[in-house]
């Protein structure tokens, strides 16, 4: 079953680290990716630009309208994801707990729809 | 002296360096700082080495090399930046207008400027400062912001085109009609804001109004075959006629039928009109079309009675149709009521109120105040008057509404 892990943090926290503690981050994102290609779980994955480059697209009557900015604004933003095939929640859910971005924020986990 | 030539030449070439530049590194904010480096390059070069020949090409060939040492100062800097592109830039080309497309350099430029991923205000202050080449502290007076606000806005929007990658081409042609709707609706925005400012005294910015006929006429050159560009500077033409006669000597709003028309711009207004035919003959209808052709009934009449009001009744039933909007449901309901009686119109205009749909909106209790004011109905007049000043804030239409209440005693 595969699960995405959406990782949730304050992005302007994550700009203000000292840049050793950034380098330790992207150190152990590295280290936690590799981990998951190992297990043989790794289906994708990666870092997100700042919301300040998101634009929104939406639909309505066949007339398309696009709009600077995030789908909505939250205290804490996605910043990244993965997606990692394993067998049931509890597998993702540990996976999920050893992600760096749950030191700083969050991970919601989310089963994928199975086509 | 010179320093004025420099001005000059930025203002008629600018674009056009800018645009170059930008196509050449692929980076709007490089070409931007590089450009900027260029002008005052040539405010230290010109007076001392005499003015160039050619000051447009002067200034692309100093801007690329600017361009080029950035790249390396960026690379040799502290932070380890992300793979920057090689600073080999094609070879400078003598000038720049002699080489095709750079018209469409700067077509790009404006639909960049005007892309919907960019908030509106993002887009506005792009369009007055690459397009129109006014500086970060002439947009943050245009709109009363502090200089900081301004700044900050456009070195996001700038940031944005770079990392989310907003290409810098015209758009393809399934959504190039949208697009070009955005890009018109900024221009409009500027001349509205210049033509009824809302908080500044005298009503009027007349400096960005006529920002805003210059970036209609770029417009017009850049987009030949767009019958509502040509319509949207008919229109902007037609009201900035009228201009010098919309304030009376005590700085108070003057309506239309009190302004004195002898002292209307006959050649705007002619001007206008021929764009306007050129438009309509291309027989592709759209808002701006509609819009000039009131604005253009308005100017033919030589005295207030002479306005054919039902055709410009007609034309907000057309307009209507268009682009449905509250507003434009207001003005169709006063042209109603100017040509067939106001008691025509003020039923039409209290079921807009009713509605919620233009809450807070002055201008609403003060049609509806002409309205009854025009019926005798005294009373109800006064109240619409009262509601109106409540709502207004501009202190030259305040003064206008004012005196309409003081005259009814």
């Amino acid at each position: 079953m595969q699960y995405i892990f959406l990782i949730y943090g304050d992005e302007k926290a994550w700009a203000k680290l000292p840049p050793g503690e950034m380098d330790d981050m992207y150190g152990a994102f590295r280290k936690y990716s590799q981990a998951l290609v190992d297990a043989g779980v790794m289906r994708g994955g990666s870092e997100l630009k700042p919301v300040a480059t998101a634009t929104t697209v939406r639909s309505r009557n066949g007339k398309v309208t696009t709009v600077d900015g995030p789908f909505a604004e939250t205290k804490e933003q996605l910043g990244g994801y993965y997606i990692v095939d394993v067998p049931n929640l509890e597998k993702a859910l540990e996976w999920a707990g050893k992600c760096p971005g749950a030191r700083l924020g969050g991970i919601e986990v989310r089963p994928l729809v199975e086509s | 002296m010179l320093g004025r030539i420099l001005d000059q030449v930025v203002r008629r070439e600018g674009t056009r360096v800018l645009a170059g530049l930008i196509r050449l590194t692929g980076d709007f904010e490089l070409a931007e700082e590089a450009f900027q480096e260029a002008c005052a390059r040539a405010a230290g070069a010109w007076p001392r080495e005499g003015l160039p020949e050619r000051p447009g090409a002067w200034l692309t060939t100093v801007a690329r090399r600017c361009a080029v040492d950035l790249i390396r100062r960026r690379r040799t800097g502290a932070l380890p930046v992300e793979a920057l592109p090689e600073p080999h830039l094609p070879e400078p080309v003598e000038d720049p207008a002699d080489i095709s497309g750079v018209e469409d350099d700067r077509l790009r430029l404006l639909f960049v400027c005007c892309h919907p991923a960019l908030a509106q205000p993002a887009q506005v202050g792009l369009a007055l400062r690459t397009l129109a080449g006014l500086s970060t502290r002439e947009i943050a007076r245009a709109f009363l912001e502090p200089e900081v606000t301004t700044a900050q806005r456009l070195v996001r929007a700038k940031r944005k085109i770079r990392e989310a990658r907003i290409p810098y081409e015209v758009p393809r042609p399934e959504v190039f009609p949208e697009r070009l709707e955005a890009v018109l609706a900024v221009v409009y925005l500027v001349f509205n804001e210049g033509y009824s400012a809302t908080d500044h005294p005298g009503l009027l910015r007349p400096d960005l109004c006529a920002e805003a006929i210059r970036l209609g006429r770029l417009l017009v050159e850049l987009l030949p075959g767009e019958p509502e560009a040509r319509a949207l500077l008919a229109l902007m033409l037609l009201h900035d006629a009228r201009r010098e006669t919309r304030l009376g000597p005590d700085g108070v709003l003057v309506p239309l039928e009190e302004q004195e028309r002898r002292r209307w711009d006959r050649a705007a207004i002619a001007e206008g009109t021929a764009l306007l035919d050129g438009a309509v003959a291309e027989r592709r209808a759209g808002p701006y079309q509609v819009q000039a052709a009131i604005a253009a009934l308005h100017a033919r009449a030589e005295k207030p009675e002479d306005t054919d009001w039902p055709q410009i009744a007609a034309l907000y039933g057309a307009l209507l149709r268009l682009a449905p909007t509250p507003v434009v449901e207001l003005n169709a309901a006063v042209a109603l009521a100017m040509a067939e009686g106001p008691e025509q119109g003020l039923p039409w205009i209290d079921r807009l109120a009713a509605s919620d749909a233009l809450v807070g909106y002055h201008l609403l209790p003060a049609a509806r105040a002409d309205l009854l004011r025009r019926a005798g109905r005294v009373d109800e007049a006064r109240a619409a008057y009262g509601e109106a000043l409540r709502l207004v804030r501009n202190p030259a239409e305040r003064g206008y509404l004012e005196r309409r209440l003081r005259e009814l005693g």
